[in-house]
């Protein structure tokens, strides 16, 4: 299925949306794709909003955020979303990482709540009401209790699934497991499209199995600037130039006139910046064989 | 800084590792003084040996030749809430008299004059981590006496590196100016501080880094002036 197609069917004005993937595998090309089609009023989660988040937040999709870290990492701050905030014009629902993965967990596990010894001592519950606690009814300690979040849409970016989604990733691993397990929906974009046998020969390295996912997309080179191990690397280059050209209103939507609106999909993408891969294509680090054999 | 920071590793910890300095000199403290430290980064990475300074910690030579990948709940709930982290370093945009750190928001929550990028793991770190080091530049505005908001809390700190001193908790908890670097008086810091800060009876002096870490630093390490900026 094309992205464009996938994101069509799956992602409505008003959802619930996770692009997940921690500095890792972020899917770029699904972000571009929902601001191509002009989604609205949608719920963005994510632990750390990242770039494509900015983008999507300088780009009108969202009303509110539901994050943990809100930065660019190593660098500076994400401005778009800085100004929003500053300005009043977006929501914010903040937890810490931990938080937002036990948020996660309970989604993932159908459960109601999940519990983590945290958030003692700081301002974070007043900040969040959302954010309680529970006493043990073993113990009788206080613990601090997270909701369960259940999107509506998550996207996935993999290094390789079959044309039924059984999704492998190796390298970071984030929360992306948890995420697509919590939703109703699942879109796996993938660097390669591989035959079953690939998967059944190596069946530990699969996070997400067919059976949860909704739309199976192949757009390699879909997680740049982000990156996707063994096939490429982080564009440090450009989370750095993103600090100019996030500060400044007009240079951003000079940007997105032309990466974003102005191709048709990832592959023009691509082909605007013909010199990126020779850049950051990956180089060979082979992991020893496994035997699955008994 | 890094390199009084790297010092205050010891061979053989556990150390959950942030973004930044901190990251400087975790690297350092391993290609000197530590070889055997244990680098974990909150992005799943364990045993990291990362081949070029990580700009994010989640970078992919965290990866490469690391002893284990794990997913993030496992990171947060088998390792920290676990108990298995002794070394927590964090930075903050403030750091107040009783080491609360505020990474959050300067000015009001609901109303901001600056929104900052949030908690992260910064705020379970402070909680579960055995011993918490903060690295900060020094200045009165990173410096208040209370912080705007509490990202992080202050119990678990055991030593504050600055790029004039070094501060450390009293019995109560309230930071106290312990250590100075070359060249610096106490007057200098407490000038650059928000409250009135109390001296130990005794002031240590801290060596300056030596050539082998400043070559370290410069030459190997953060050649691109990333985090060592001054």
């Amino acid at each position: 299925m094309s992205l464009r197609d996938a994101v069509a069917r799956n992602v409505r004005d008003g959802d619930v949306v996770v692009i997940e993937g921690f500095t890792h595998l972020i899917s770029f090309a699904a972000g571009h794709e929902i601001i191509r089609q002009r989604r609205r009023d949608l719920t963005l989660c994510r632990l750390t909003p990242d770039l494509i988040y900015d983008q999507m937040i300088a780009a009108g999709c969202a009303k509110k955020l539901v994050f943990s870290w809100a930065g660019n990492p190593g660098v500076g701050s994400l401005h778009a979303f800085r100004r929003a905030v500053e300005g009043g014009t977006l929501e914010i629902e903040e937890y810490s990482h931990f938080g937002m993965v036990a948020r996660f967990s309970a989604g993932a596990a159908r459960l109601p709540f999940w519990t983590l010894r945290d958030y003692a001592g700081t301002d974070l519950p007043k900040a969040n009401p959302r954010i309680k606690s529970v006493t043990c009814p073993y113990t009788g300690e206080a613990l601090a209790t997270v909701p369960a979040l259940n999107p509506d849409v998550t996207i996935v970016h993999a290094q390789r699934a079959d044309a039924q989604g059984n999704a492998q990733i190796w390298g970071l691993l984030g929360v992306q497991k948890e995420a697509a397990f919590a939703s109703e929906r699942v879109i796996v974009v993938v660097e390669e499209l591989v035959d079953e046998r690939v998967i059944r020969s190596d069946p530990n390295r699969t996070l997400i199995p067919a059976a949860i996912v909704s739309a199976v997309v192949v757009e390699p080179w879909g997680a740049h600037p982000s990156y996707a191990q063994g096939y490429y690397d982080r564009d440090n280059d450009f989370y750095v130039g993103w600090e100019e050209i996030s500060r400044d209103r007009a240079e951003l939507a000079h940007y997105l006139d032309e990466f974003v609106y102005g191709v048709q999909d990832r592959a023009e993408y691509m082909k605007k910046q013909s010199r990126l891969m020779e850049r950051l294509k990956a180089g060979e680090q082979r992991c020893a064989g496994v035997n699955y054999g008994f | 800084m890094a390199a009084v920071a790297a010092r205050e590793l010891a061979d053989g910890e556990v150390v959950f590792v942030g973004i930044g300095l901190p990251n400087l000199a975790c690297n350092l403290a391993r290609r000197t003084h530590a070889p055997n430290l244990v680098l974990i980064y909150e992005s799943g990475a364990v045993g990291a040996t990362p081949s070029r300074l990580p700009v994010s910690i989640g970078d992919p030579a965290l990866v490469t030749g690391s002893l284990m990948v794990c997913g993030m709940a496992d990171v947060f709930q088998l390792f920290l809430q676990n108990g298995r982290i002794e070394v927590g370093f964090l930075g903050g945009a403030q750091v107040d008299r009783h080491g609360n750190i505020n990474t959050t928001v300067i000015g009001d929550y609901k109303r901001p004059k600056v929104r900052l990028p949030g908690s992260g793991g910064a705020a379970e770190i402070a909680i579960h981590a055995q011993r918490i080091l903060i690295v900060s530049k020094l200045s009165p505005r990173t410096f208040p006496e209370r912080v705007d908001f509490v990202t992080s809390p202050g119990q678990r700190v055991k030593r504050v590196i600055t790029d004039k001193a070094v501060l450390e908790p009293d019995d109560k908890g309230e930071l106290m100016l312990a250590a100075l670097y070359p060249g610096i008086e106490a007057a200098d810091v407490k000038a650059a501080v928000g409250w009135n800060l109390r001296a130990r009876a005794r002031l240590d002096r801290l060596d300056p880094p030596t050539a082998a870490e400043l070559q370290l630093l410069r030459e190997v390490l953060d050649p691109k002036r990333l985090y060592l900026k001054s």
